[in-house]
């Protein structure tokens, strides 16, 4: 996912748009997707691109949640903290879950390993309480599920 | 002889576990595997369907590490086993339900455009073009569908107004931004019937003069986004969507946007500044949408669920929409039983039942078996209701009565052990974190309110700051400009009010 910047290919993200500025909240799920967040070099093309002001573009990436101005760790974990995932202990997995990944919840490990990051419903909450991992739903997550999710991912994570 | 079963590609059963399960399957000699919605009962999930003499057999629910048990007990010929459920039609949480909207979900291939056919689908935009708008505004009137987003607006008053204006551009905005805990209705259908939503969609603008339709799209769905955008190819592909759809002479293009984490983007009008690639800061009211919407031009918005309902009633009639419900709560909700909840699921019922039917009928009580304590309707906005509350019938007048909201039928439960000072402090802190920022009793009160909530736990000079914390609550009902701000108050302040020995002593 992260890559290096590239002019040519944040300009085919763009165009696939047709650089329309109202697809910009689309352009920047674009960013993500390829780069892992959107940062100053990506925030100046779009803006030159969509004949915006920097300022504007800064105004919507730091409006919505999904869109870092930061590299992300290798994996990102979400896990669910509103009321349905509540109800079923969210709060207690979320804290073994700081203790297993040893980073605290809305950071990213200092080896650039995981990301902890809450996400307010996922829309799975009749098995709560989810959590995602990347892409990935998973339901019904108890602490010895999450270890096993967790200690399958590889890589710098464990 | 190949033997069909059903997996479900819907984002519980595949957090269970549903895709690997369907891979597995598909390796097995002479099976084939037919990826269907959800029906609903999402505790089951996963749950597979054998196809035995045309019937299908349930099993559930299945976990991976249950497949090479299940073939070896002959489950593909409807064999008796510990997770054998009986025939799908004699499930008693499914048959005990009204379907009206969600009775293809589950039932039928949901990317196949031939099994929607079969089953009435597009009967309804067949019926709207052989006769005409004015039908069909006729028709969503006298069903008496009402908003099922939760604001529980009449649908074709707003279809009316946008109709009656002459102008050379309107637009159909679907909200798909189910963003409240404890709701999954919206999601689930997208899932299991998309071209329901295609098809009501076009309804919509073809009722109005709209010539395009853009669906908004929560983020935090990437299944719904891949089965949504695949949906929209097949209607492209096969006429029912693009130029002179089927021969009518109407056009129409639907265009999917994705949102990106926020909250307020359910909001109307927030949701019509991001589809326009703007932060998502709601606008003042007046003008409404229907008169200056996105891009300024008149927009018809409605939630999913909302315009998912008007196939069937155009293909069946209005009349018959209309036999369901009491008063003025026509028709039939989705509820959605959540949380802490033996039987969580989707449970389609007309307006009426109450509460305690639907967590102990269909739900089974709680998931851990220990005594309901409050109850939460109508997502993170919705109050806190106790357990001698249950006997409210489920409609939107009854519970406007008793200070709640029925909403998008959401309801979450939880047992004895919550904490509910926990929880108002969690309600102001949630609307701290999504305030778009625009008004200051939303955006500066909700910080002053997760204050306050602690000084209260916390026994600081406790009658003063109830005393405050009641008055920082008036000032947001009544000075915020949507309802994030003007409705954060009613769970903090129920929880307070039924529940104050949990703040504190």
């Amino acid at each position: 996912m992260t890559t290096k910047y590239d002019a040519s290919i944040a300009a085919e993200i763009i165009n696939k748009y047709e650089a329309r500025p109202e697809m910009l909240v689309q352009i920047l799920h674009g960013f993500v997707e390829r780069y892992g967040f959107v940062g100053d070099e990506a925030i100046r093309q779009i803006a030159n691109e969509l004949n915006l002001s920097r300022a504007e573009v800064h105004g919507v990436v730091s409006f919505y949640h999904d869109f870092r101005t930061e590299p992300p760790g290798e994996h990102i974990v979400k896990i669910c903290q509103a009321e349905a995932c509540q109800a079923m202990g969210s709060r207690a997995l979320t804290s073994h879950a700081e203790e297993k990944l040893g980073v605290a919840l809305n950071n990213t490990r200092s080896d650039g390993g995981v990301t902890l990051e809450p996400v307010y419903c996922l829309g799975n909450c009749a098995c709560s309480p989810a959590v995602m991992i990347g892409e990935k739903v998973y339901g019904r997550v108890d602490n010895e599920k999450l270890d096993g999710l967790l200690d399958s991912l590889g890589g710098s994570s464990k | 002889m190949s033997v069909t079963v059903y997996v479900p590609r819907e984002t519980a059963a595949v957090s269970l576990g549903a895709h690997e399960i369907a891979e597995k399957l598909a390796a097995v000699e002479n099976v084939n595997v037919i990826r269907n919605g959800s029906w609903g009962a999402s505790w089951l999930e996963p749950m597979l369907e054998v196809v035995v003499d045309d019937q299908r057999i349930a099993y559930g629910p299945v976990s991976i590490d249950d497949v090479d048990e299940l073939l070896a007990a002959g489950f593909l010929e409807g064999a008796d086993h510990p997770l054998r459920l009986g025939p799908t039609t004699e499930i008693a949480y499914l048959i005990n339900q009204e379907r009206w909207t969600f009775w293809r979900c589950g039932l039928i291939e949901s990317l196949s455009i031939d099994d929607y056919l079969a089953h009435r689908g597009f009967a309804g935009l067949k019926k709207a073009f052989e006769s005409g708008p004015e039908f069909v505004l006729d028709q969503v009137k006298a069903s008496g569908l009402r908003g099922r987003g939760g604001a529980g607006f009449p649908t074709g008053i707003k279809w009316q107004a946008v109709a009656e204006l002459d102008v050379d551009q309107k637009y159909i905005a679907c909200n798909a931004d189910e963003g409240d805990s404890g709701t999954f209705s919206d999601r689930l259908l997208m899932e299991s019937d998309p071209l329901n939503l295609i098809e009501g969609i076009t309804i919509a603008g073809y009722a109005v003069g709209a010539s395009k339709g853009y669906i908004y799209l929560r983020s935090e769905y990437p299944l719904t986004r891949r089965v949504l955008e695949k949906a929209l190819a097949i209607a492209r592909e096969s006429g029912w969507l693009g130029k002179n759809i089927q021969g009518s002479g109407f056009d129409f293009d639907i265009e999917l946007h994705l949102g990106a984490g926020s909250y307020i983007c359910g909001e109307e009008t927030a949701m019509l500044e991001s589809l326009e690639g703007k932060a998502g800061v709601i606008r003042y009211k007046p003008p409404l949408p229907v008169i200056e919407g996105l891009f300024g031009k008149p927009t018809v918005v409605n939630n999913v669920v909302t315009l998912g309902s008007v196939p069937q009633i155009l293909a069946l009639g209005a009349d018959k929409y209309a036999d369901f419900g009491v008063g003025r709560s026509k028709g039939t909700l989705a509820f959605q039983l959540a949380g802490n909840i033996r039987r969580g699921g989707l449970v389609e019922k007309a307006f009426g039942l109450t509460l305690r039917e639907l967590i102990e009928d269909f739900g089974g009580g709680t998931a851990s078996g220990r005594p309901v304590r409050a109850v939460q309707v109508g997502g993170p906005l919705g109050a806190y209701l106790t357990a001698e509350q249950l006997d409210t019938p489920m409609d939107y007048e009854a519970f406007a009565a008793i200070g709640a909201m029925v909403g998008h039928g959401g309801i979450v439960v939880f047992d004895d052990t919550v904490d509910m000072a926990q929880q108002a402090r969690f309600a102001m802190q949630f609307c701290a974190v999504e305030s778009c920022g625009k008004c200051t009793p939303c955006r500066i009160g909700s910080v002053r309110g997760v204050e306050v909530i602690d000084r209260i736990i916390a026994n600081e000079d406790r009658e003063k700051n109830i005393h405050l914390l009641n008055e920082l609550c008036d000032t947001m009902i009544d000075g915020s400009l949507c309802a994030m701000g003007g409705m954060t108050p009613f769970p903090v302040r129920s929880a307070l009010k039924y529940f104050p020995e949990d703040f504190g002593k």
